[in-house]
């Protein structure tokens, strides 16, 4: 796949806990058809359904956009939603603003962007408050991780 | 140990068939809480939960997890069990609580992801 560039567009729509994760799988199964090392698909697909669980949790709606080049998967999963007031300690473990009613379903452990972060080689996030938030990962395919270090 | 020997062994409920119930499990995973499980569970393992909600049929997909075993008798919903058929996840039941069918696991050879089998 030298050279080629891939992009693809998935919708997430807020709320929606019954087809949450299907962005996610999408995603890792584009992976594995281009036969991307399994340890790369791995970290993907956490920090993918973190970020989309995110939209179906916390925004009204929201697109995930994959971006696969020649060194890396990038991933941006935007939303129309509250935003986030203070990202310091929305990145904290355990913080979360969930419903008791998502809590009970073994969401909202406030575990989702600490997550991200640990899984992906760059991660970055802009927020207004009042509408909306965009989160963006990368993960480099060569998982030199010297690389990441800059 | 397989996964039809597991299930023969401790006698579990099948709720939606595994398409490889040949395949060897090391791990076992005890969790309720996705993020935790979504951040550390491991491929080819058998997850102990009581979430019977159908979030845990993609959780499981995404993991390429060997089966669900929902423990203390709970029963996935209608939705979880088509969901997990048309995906090809195994979901499987038993009565024992979380801590007594992972004991039963750990002492037919199956490990958490921290320790090698
Ligand atoms: N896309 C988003 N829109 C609005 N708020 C968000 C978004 N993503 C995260 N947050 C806020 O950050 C908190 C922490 O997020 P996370 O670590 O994923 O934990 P959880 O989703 O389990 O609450 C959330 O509870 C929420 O307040
Ligand atoms: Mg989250």
């Amino acid at each position: 796949m030298d050279g080629q560039l891939i992009q693809m567009e998935f919708p997430v729509k807020g709320g929606n806990f019954g087809g949450a994760g299907d962005a996610a799988s999408k995603i890792k199964n584009i992976l594995k058809q281009l036969g991307i090392r399994y340890e790369i698909i791995k970290r993907v697909a956490i920090a993918s359904y973190e970020a989309e669980m995110n939209i179906v949790a916390h925004a009204a709606e929201g697109t995930i956009v994959v971006e696969i080049n020649p060194n890396a998967v990038v991933v941006a999963a935007k939303d129309k939603g509250p935003g986030i007031p203070d990202i310091d300690l929305a990145m904290k473990e355990g913080f979360s603003t969930a419903s008791q009613q998502i809590r009970e379903m073994g969401f909202g452990a406030g575990m989702g962007l600490p997550n991200i972060k640990k899984a992906t080689d760059d991660m970055t996030i802009k927020t207004e408050v009042g509408v909306g938030t965009e989160l963006t990962f990368k993960i480099f395919l060569t998982d030199n991780r010297e690389e990441t270090l800059k | 140990m397989k996964l039809s020997e597991i299930i023969a062994e401790n006698e579990l409920t099948v709720f939606s068939p595994s398409k490889q119930p040949e395949v060897e499990i090391a791990h076992g995973y005890v969790s309720d809480m996705l993020s935790d499980v979504i951040a550390n569970a491991g491929k080819d393992c058998v997850w102990m939960t009581m979430q019977t909600h159908s979030n845990v049929i993609a959780v499981a997909a995404l993991k390429d997890m060997a089966g669900i075993i929902i423990v203390g008798g709970h029963k996935p919903s209608d939705e979880t069990i088509t969901l997990a058929k048309s995906k090809g996840v195994c979901v499987l039941g038993t009565k024992h609580t979380a801590f007594d069918i992972t004991g039963r696991l750990f002492a037919s050879g199956l490990k958490g992801e921290t320790m090698s089998p």
